[in-house]
C-alpha cells in the first residue's frame, strides 16, 4: 500500500512531524515492512497553473499533435506543443515553463518541435512525479487554481510516498487509519481514531436487503445518496491522494469509494440505485448463473461464490468485483452505497477461481474491522452531500450480526517469560490499551495476576495469548531482547546413514565427480529417447498440476535425465571430458494409490491417522547417479589418456558401495538406457540396488551425447545399513605368491571364476586378483584365458610353497569341476 | 723384495725404508687424488692396495728381517699401508657424493609441469553449505531431521496453523500434485519438518533440517522455484525468545565470523507467534559491512504444538528459516542464483571438496 506523508500524519498527534526515513524506520520497527519512500519530484523551477485558450489539431504527423495557445499568467499566453488529446479548451493544466526542471533531471526549454515553436510542456501526473498515471495529461479540476498560479505547492511536491507490505494478518494496516495508529503506537504520540465516530440516528431502512447466508455475510449496510451531481469533478486533494496511492480517478462517486477505502480501510461499493430492481439479496451463486463484472469479463459464477443479488438476478461478485449494469454511470445522479463484512476464506477462493485479485478483495480477504460499515458509509455520503450536492436520505439499512472478537486472558507476565525479559511494571496493559484493546487486570483463584484484553473491533487476528505476547514484545522493540543461547542439549551426532551419505557425497567429488542438482520436474517424452516400454516401471510418475514448463510436468522417477540433460549443457558449452553425479530424492507412485485423510488440527492425530497420511504419500528413495563421458584420465605429457568406459561406471558405483560398508555384487544385466551387452546390476545379497554401464548406442543417439557415454543409479536408500566393524588380524609371516591361468568358456563371468577361486583355495589364501584376461588364437576360439595372482599366508608360521601350491590346486580344481576351467597349458 | 743379485743385507732392504713407504703413500694419494669418478679410482685402486702393489710386496720382505728388526720393519709398513687405505676411503666417499649428486641432478625433472591428469571433481557447494550448517547445530547439541520433498497439506500447511483460505497460504506459490483433489504438494518450505519432528520425537527436540524446497517462482538471478532451506526447531520447557535470538547469534558467528551477529524485525508466519524477520550482520558485504536479510524465525505457535499434542502450557520452542541459495549468494558475493542450478561443471569445480 502506498501512502503519501502528509495523509498519513493527518490522525496523529505530533508535537513535530517525524522525517519520512523516521517514519519508515518506525513502521520496520514494529514489523510494518516498508518497501519504498519516495520523495516527489524533485521539480524546480516555473511550474504554473495554465488555462487552455485554443487548441491546434496539427494533422500531418503520424500521431495526433497538438499546438496549443495556454493561459500561463496575468496577460501571460505560450504556445506549447502536447501529444495528449485528453483535455478541452477550457481546461486547467499543470505547466512546466522554460527553466523548469522535471524528475529525471528532464530541463524544460523553449525549443522548436513538429515544425512550431514550443514554450513549454503541458505535464502528464508521472511527468510531475506524483504517481504513475501518463495516459494523458493532468487535468485540474475547474476553480483548483488561476493561471500563473505556483503549481508546486498546489501539487504537494514537497511530500514523500512511502510504500508499505502489512502482513496478512495485518488486515487493518492496509488503510490510512491502521498505520496512523501503528506510528501513534510506535512513536507514543496521540492518535485520533477517524474510524470511531457518531452515526447519525437513521430513520428506517433505506433499500430492502435480506441476508441468505449469515456465513459468507455477517453485515451488510448501506445508505443512499441522491440528486448527485454526475458532472461534479472530484476534488483536487482528493485526486491527489489517490494517485499518490496509485489509483486512478475515475468518477466522483467511485472516487469517493475508493478513497474511503483507503483511509478507513472498509471497502465500499456504490450501486446507480435507478439501475436496481427490488430488494438486493446476499446469497451463494446458483450453478450456471452468469455475471457481467465491471471489467466487462462474463463470468461463470460458482455455488461457492457469494453474490448480491435483485429481482434481475446477479449483480455483484460481492466483495470482489460489482456488475456493469448496475455501476455507476456519468449519468447516475441516485446512488446507493453498500458497505459490508464478507467471509474471509470465501473471498480468497473467490478471488483466486476468478483470478481476480482487486483493493477490496484484499481487505476483505485479510478480515475488514466489522464495526466500520456505518462509519465508512457516512463519510462517503458526505463526502457526495458537500462535492455533489448530493441528499442523503434518512434512512439506513443495517442488517446481520458481526462476529466481534472475544476477550482473551493470560498471565500478565506471560511477555516477560516469551521474551526471556523483565519488562516495566505496567508495560502490558499499557500496550495493550495501546492497540486499541479494553483491558482489564485481575487477580486468579491462585494468586496469578491475570490481564484480560478485549481486543477492538478491527483486530480479529488477536485470538490466543501468544497474539497479545506479539503486541507487547514488538512494541517495546525486539532490540529490547537479550541474546542468551539455550542450555545445550545432549544431542547424539549424525545418525549412521547420514555419515554414510556424507562419505558417498565426498566420495564421488574425491573421484572426480562434478556434483550437479537437476530439478526433479522431466517431460516423460525422455522415457521414449530411453526406448522404455509402455509398462515400464519408470514411466509411472507423480504430476504436477502447475509446472513452470509445461512440458515437464512429471516428477523425476530416476536421476538420469535431469543429469543427462546437464550433461548435453556442459557439452554445448565446450566441454569434453564430463563427470556429473547427483544425489536426490526420486518419486515413485505406490501401487495402490490412497487418498489422503482429512485431519483436523485441534489435537495430535492418532499412530493411526499418522500411518495413513504417510502411507498416502508416494515413496521418495534416496538416489545416486552419475554419468561420465570424454577423458577419465586426460592424455598429457606423461602419455596417452584413457577414455571412460562401461567399468568407470561400475566401478564409481561400487565404490558408492564401499563408501556406505557395503560390498556390491555385479551381474550382467540388461535394462534399459544401458547398452544391453554392457549393463551391470548391482546387488546386495541378491538384491538389486542399481545399474551400471555403457548408455544403449540408440539412446546416445536420441539424446545427441558423444558416443560410449556411462552412467550409473544406485538406489541409497536401499543399501542396508550393515554394522560395518571389521576386525582383521595381521599375520607377520611371509606370503607365498603364486600365479595361475585358467582358461574358461567366454561366457563364463569373471566373477563366478573368481568367487570359486577365492571359496575353494582355504583360509590360506590371504588375496586374490585378477591382472590378465586374453582372448584368442592360443586359448582357441570362444575361450578366455584368466591369469590370477594368489597370495598365501599363514597366521601363525612361515608358509611352505608346498601348502600353498596345494591350496592352490584345491581351487583350480573346483573351478574346473564348477566352471569347467583348465589350467592353461 | 731385494733384487736378486743384491747382497744381503736385513737392515738395507730398500723396500722397506722408510723413504720407499713413504714414496708408495705418495703416489697413492696422487693417483687417488687424480681419479676423477669412482670407476677411475677403482682403476686405480689395485696399483696401490692389490697385492702386487709397493706396499703390499714390501710386507713381504718382513719375514726375512731379523728378529730385531721385524717389529719396526712391520710398524711402518703397517702405517703406510694405512695411510694409503685411507687416502682411498677418503677419495672414495668424495667421489661417491659427487656421483649421487650427479645423478640426482640428472634425474631431476620440472616439478611445474601440469598435474591434471585425473579431472577434478567438487561438491555442490550448497551441498557444502548444508552439511556445514549441521555440523555448527550438531555441535550445539541439535540432531539433523529429514522429510520428503513431496508432502501432504497437512504438514506442509494445517498443522503449520495455515487456516484453509488464508492469504499466507497462497502467498507460498505452491506447486500441487495431480490429481486435482490429492491434498499433495511439493512442500513450500522444510517445516513440514517440524510436525514430523514434534509427532516423531520425544521432548525436548533440538533439530535442524536442512532440505530442496518448491515455490513457482520463475527462475531469475535471484530467485529459483527450486531452492534448499535450513530448518531450526527447539521445543523444550522454558525457551524464550531470547534464547533463539542466542541461537541465531551464534549461528551468525559460526557462518560470518566473530564480527556477526542478528537483528530481528516483527514479522508475520502463521507457524510462529511472535514472529519476526532475522537480518545478519555481515561483515564481508559487498560495499561494506552492513544488514543483509537473511531468513525468518519466530516462536512456536501454540496452534502447531496444539496440532501435534504437545501441550503449550507445559513447553514453548522457537524456529527459524533460511534460504541456503540466499546465504550463499550474500556470502561468496554470487551475481546469479542461476549458475547454482544450471550445472556448469566449470561454477561447480572451484568449490572443490569443502567450500
Amino acid at each position: 500500500m502506498r501512502i503519501p506523508v502528509s495523509w498519513l500524519v493527518e490522525h496523529i498527534g505530533f508535537d513535530e512531524v517525524p522525517t519520512p526515513d523516521e517514519l519508515a524506520e518506525a513502521f520496520t520497527r514494529i514489523g510494518i515492512e516498508v518497501e519504498e519512500v519516495s520523495p516527489l519530484g524533485p521539480v524546480t523551477g516555473p511550474i504554473v497553473a495554465g488555462r487552455v485558450v485554443e487548441i491546434e489539431e496539427l494533422t500531418e504527423f503520424k500521431k495526433p499533435i497538438r499546438y496549443c495557445r495556454v493561459e500561463v499568467g496575468p496577460e501571460q499566453v505560450n504556445n506549447i506543443i502536447c501529444g495528449a488529446t485528453n483535455f478541452v479548451e477550457g481546461d486547467s493544466v499543470v505547466v512546466a515553463l522554460p527553466g523548469a526542471v522535471l524528475p529525471g533531471d528532464f530541463t524544460i526549454a523553449e525549443r522548436k518541435t513538429y515544425g512550431r515553436v514550443s514554450q513549454g510542456m503541458i505535464c502528464a501526473a508521472d511527468e510531475l512525479g506524483i504517481g504513475d498515471d501518463h495516459s494523458g495529461i493532468l487535468v485540474l479540476p475547474t476553480g483548483t487554481a488561476q493561471p500563473g498560479d505556483d503549481a508546486l505547492e498546489l501539487l504537494g511536491l514537497g511530500d514523500t510516498v512511502i510504500e508499505v507490505a502489512p502482513t496478512p494478518d495485518r488486515g487493518y494496516a492496509f488503510s490510512v487509519r491502521g498505520l496512523a495508529r501503528e506510528i501513534a503506537c510506535a512513536l507514543d504520540v496521540p492518535f485520533g481514531d477517524p474510524g470511531v465516530v457518531e452515526i447519525p440516528e437513521a430513520e428506517g431502512e433505506v433499500w430492502p436487503v435480506h441476508i441468505e447466508d449469515r456465513t459468507g455475510c455477517s453485515r451488510f449496510v448501506a445508505r443512499r445518496v441522491t440528486g448527485v451531481d454526475p458532472t461534479a469533478p472530484t476534488p483536487w486533494w482528493m485526486r491527489r491522494r489517490l494517485m499518490l496511492a496509485g489509483m486512478r480517478s475515475i468518477s466522483l462517486p467511485v472516487d469517493v469509494t475508493n478513497y474511503v477505502m483507503l483511509e478507513l480501510g472498509q471497502p465500499l461499493h456504490a450501486f446507480d440505485a435507478a439501475a436496481l430492481s427490488g430488494a438486493l439479496t446476499v446469497r451463494r451463486a446458483a450453478a450456471g448463473e452468469k455475471l457481467t463484472t465491471l471489467d466487462d469479463a462474463v463470468r461463470a459464477l460458482d455455488p461457492d461464490d457469494i453474490v448480491i443479488a435483485d429481482d434481475s438476478g446477479v449483480i455483484s461478485l460481492a466483495g470482489v468485483m460489482g456488475g456493469a449494469s448496475t455501476e455507476v454511470r456519468d449519468n447516475s445522479s441516485d446512488i446507493l452505497l453498500e458497505a459490508a463484512n464478507w467471509d474471509p476464506a470465501s473471498i480468497a477462493r473467490t478471488v483466486r477461481r476468478h483470478k481476480l485479485p482487486s483493493e477490496a478483495a484484499k481487505r476483505f480477504e485479510r478480515t475488514v474491522d466489522p464495526a466500520l460499515a456505518p462509519v465508512a458509509l457516512e463519510r462517503a455520503a458526505k463526502l457526495l452531500n458537500h462535492y455533489a450536492e448530493g441528499q442523503i436520505k434518512p434512512g439506513r439499512t443495517d442488517v446481520g450480526v458481526p462476529a466481534l472478537p472475544e476477550p482473551v486472558s493470560m498471565p500478565i507476565d506471560l511477555p516477560d517469560r516469551v521474551a526471556g525479559v523483565r519488562y516495566a511494571r505496567g508495560v502490558t496493559a499499557r500496550r495493550l490499551g495501546q492497540i486499541g484493546c479494553q483491558v482489564a487486570v485481575t487477580t486468579s483463584d491462585d494468586g496469578q495476576t491475570i490481564v484480560t484484553a478485549v481486543p477492538p473491533t478491527w483486530r480479529a487476528d488477536l485470538v490466543q495469548p501468544a497474539d497479545l505476547v506479539e503486541e507487547v514484545l514488538r512494541l517495546e522493540g525486539y532490540d529490547t531482547i537479550p541474546s542468551t543461547l539455550p542450555p545445550a542439549p545432549a544431542g547424539r551426532g549424525l545418525t549412521e546413514q547420514q555419515r554414510r551419505r556424507r562419505t558417498v557425497w565426498r566420495t564421488l567429488a574425491e573421484d572426480g565427480f562434478v556434483e550437479v542438482k537437476p530439478f526433479p520436474f522431466i517431460d516423460p517424452s525422455v522415457f521414449d529417447a530411453f526406448g522404455l516400454s509402455s509398462d515400464d516401471v519408470r514411466r509411472n510418475t507423480v504430476g504436477v498440476l502447475n509446472p513452470l514448463e509445461a512440458d515437464k510436468n512429471v516428477l523425476a522417477t530416476t536421476l538420469l535425465p535431469g543429469l543427462l540433460e546437464t550433461l548435453q549443457r556442459n557439452l554445448a558449452r565446450g566441454a569434453r571430458d564430463v563427470a556429473l553425479y547427483n544425489i536426490a530424492q526420486v518419486t515413485l507412485p505406490r501401487a495402490q494409490q490412497v487418498p489422503v485423510p482429512a485431519l483436523g488440527v485441534d489435537r495430535r492425530p492418532t499412530e493411526a491417522e499418522v500411518a495413513s497420511m504417510l502411507a498416502a504419500l508416494p515413496q521418495q528413495p534416496l538416489h545416486v547417479a552419475g554419468v561420465l563421458t570424454g577423458h577419465r584420465e586426460l592424455a598429457g605429457w606423461w602419455g596417452k589418456g584413457r577414455m571412460a568406459e562401461w567399468s568407470d561406471a561400475v566401478e564409481a558405483a561400487r565404490r558408492v558401495g564401499q563408501a556406505y560398508g557395503v560390498t556390491l555384487r555385479v551381474v550382467a544385466s540388461d535394462l534399459l538406457p544401458w547398452h544391453p551387452g554392457r549393463c551391470a546390476e548391482l546387488r546386495v545379497g541378491d538384491w538389486p540396488v542399481g545399474h551400471a554401464g555403457e548408455l544403449h548406442p540408440k539412446v546416445v543417439e536420441a539424446l545427441g551425447l558423444p558416443k560410449r557415454t556411462v552412467a550409473f543409479e544406485l538406489d541409497l536408500d536401499a543399501l542396508p545399513l550393515d554394522d560395518h566393524r571389521p576386525a582383521p588380524t595381521v599375520s607377520p609371516y611371509p606370503p607365498v605368491l603364486l600365479d595361475v591361468a585358467l582358461v574358461v568358456d567366454a561366457s563364463v563371468p569373471v566373477q563366478s571364476v573368481s568367487e570359486v577361486l577365492g571359496a575353494s583355495a582355504g583360509d590360506l589364501l590371504e588375496d586374490i586378483r585378477l591382472f590378465d584376461v586374453y582372448t584368442g588364437e592360443q586359448v582357441g576360439e570362444g575361450k578366455k584365458s584368466l591369469a590370477y595372482s594368489l597370495r598365501f599366508r599363514a597366521p601363525d608360521r612361515t608358509l611352505t610353497v608346498e601348502e600353498a601350491t596345494s591350496a592352490r590346486d584345491a581351487a583350480v580344481a573346483a573351478a574346473g569341476e564348477r566352471l569347467g576351467a583348465a589350467l592353461r597349458a | 723384495m731385494s733384487g736378486a743379485n743384491d747382497p744381503y743385507d736385513p737392515k738395507e732392504v730398500a723396500a722397506l725404508s722408510a723413504e720407499n713407504l713413504d714414496a708408495a703413500v705418495q703416489k697413492a694419494r696422487e693417483a687417488f687424488a687424480g681419479a676423477a669418478d669412482l670407476e677411475a679410482l677403482a682403476a686405480v685402486k689395485p696399483g696401490h692396495l692389490g697385492d702386487r702393489s709397493p706396499v703390499l710386496l714390501a710386507r713381504r720382505e718382513i719375514g726375512a728381517l731379523p728378529p730385531k728388526a721385524k717389529a719396526e720393519a712391520g710398524k711402518r709398513v703397517n702405517e703406510a699401508q694405512s695411510a694409503i687405505r685411507t687416502a682411498f676411503d677418503e677419495r672414495h666417499a668424495v667421489l661417491q657424493v659427487e656421483r649421487d649428486e650427479r645423478v640426482l641432478r640428472e634425474e631431476s625433472v620440472d616439478v611445474t609441469l601440469p598435474w591434471d591428469r585425473f579431472p577434478r571433481g567438487a561438491r555442490h557447494p550448497i551441498t557444502t553449505l548444508a552439511e556445514r550448517i549441521g555440523d555448527v547445530f550438531v555441535a550445539m547439541g541439535y540432531e539433523i531431521a529429514e522429510g520428503p520433498e513431496l508432502e501432504t497439506e497437512w504438514f506442509n500447511f494445517d498443522a503449520l496453523n495455515f487456516g484453509k483460505d488464508h492469504p499466507a497460504r497462497s502467498m507460498q506459490d505452491t506447486f500441487y500434485i495431480a490429481p486435482n483433489d490429492s491434498s499433495l504438494v511439493l512442500r513450500t518450505h522444510t517445516s513440514p519438518v517440524q510436525a514430523r519432528t514434534l509427532l516423531d520425537r520425544e521432548l525436548p527436540v533440538y533439530v535442524v533440517c536442512p532440505g530442496r524446497t518448491f515455490r513457482t517462482d520463475e527462475l531469475d538471478a535471484t530467485h529459483t522455484p527450486v531452492f534448499h532451506q535450513v530448518e531450526g526447531l527447539a521445543v523444550d520447557k522454558g525457551l524464550t525468545m531470547g534464547h533463539l535470538k542466542g541461537t541465531l547469534d551464534a549461528f551468525a558467528r559460526a557462518m560470518f565470523g566473530e564480527d556477526s551477529k542478528t537483528r530481528l524485525r516483527p514479522s508475520f508466519f502463521p507457524f510462529t507467534e511472535p514472529s519476526a524477520e532475522v537480518d545478519v550482520w555481515f561483515p564481508e558485504k559487498k560495499g561494506g559491512a552492513g544488514w543483509v536479510e537473511w531468513g525468518g524465525c519466530g516462536m512456536v505457535n501454540p496452534n502447531v504444538l496444539r496440532a501435534t499434542g504437545v501441550d503449550p502450557d507445559v513447553y514453548s520452542g522457537f524456529a527459524f528459516g533460511m534460504g541456503l541459495e540466499r546465504t550463499l549468494q550474500f556470502r561468496n558475493g554470487l551475481p546469479d542464483m542461476r549458475d547454482m542450478v544450471e550445472g556448469d561443471v566449470r561454477f561447480t569445480q572451484p568449490f572443490g571438496t569443502e567450500a
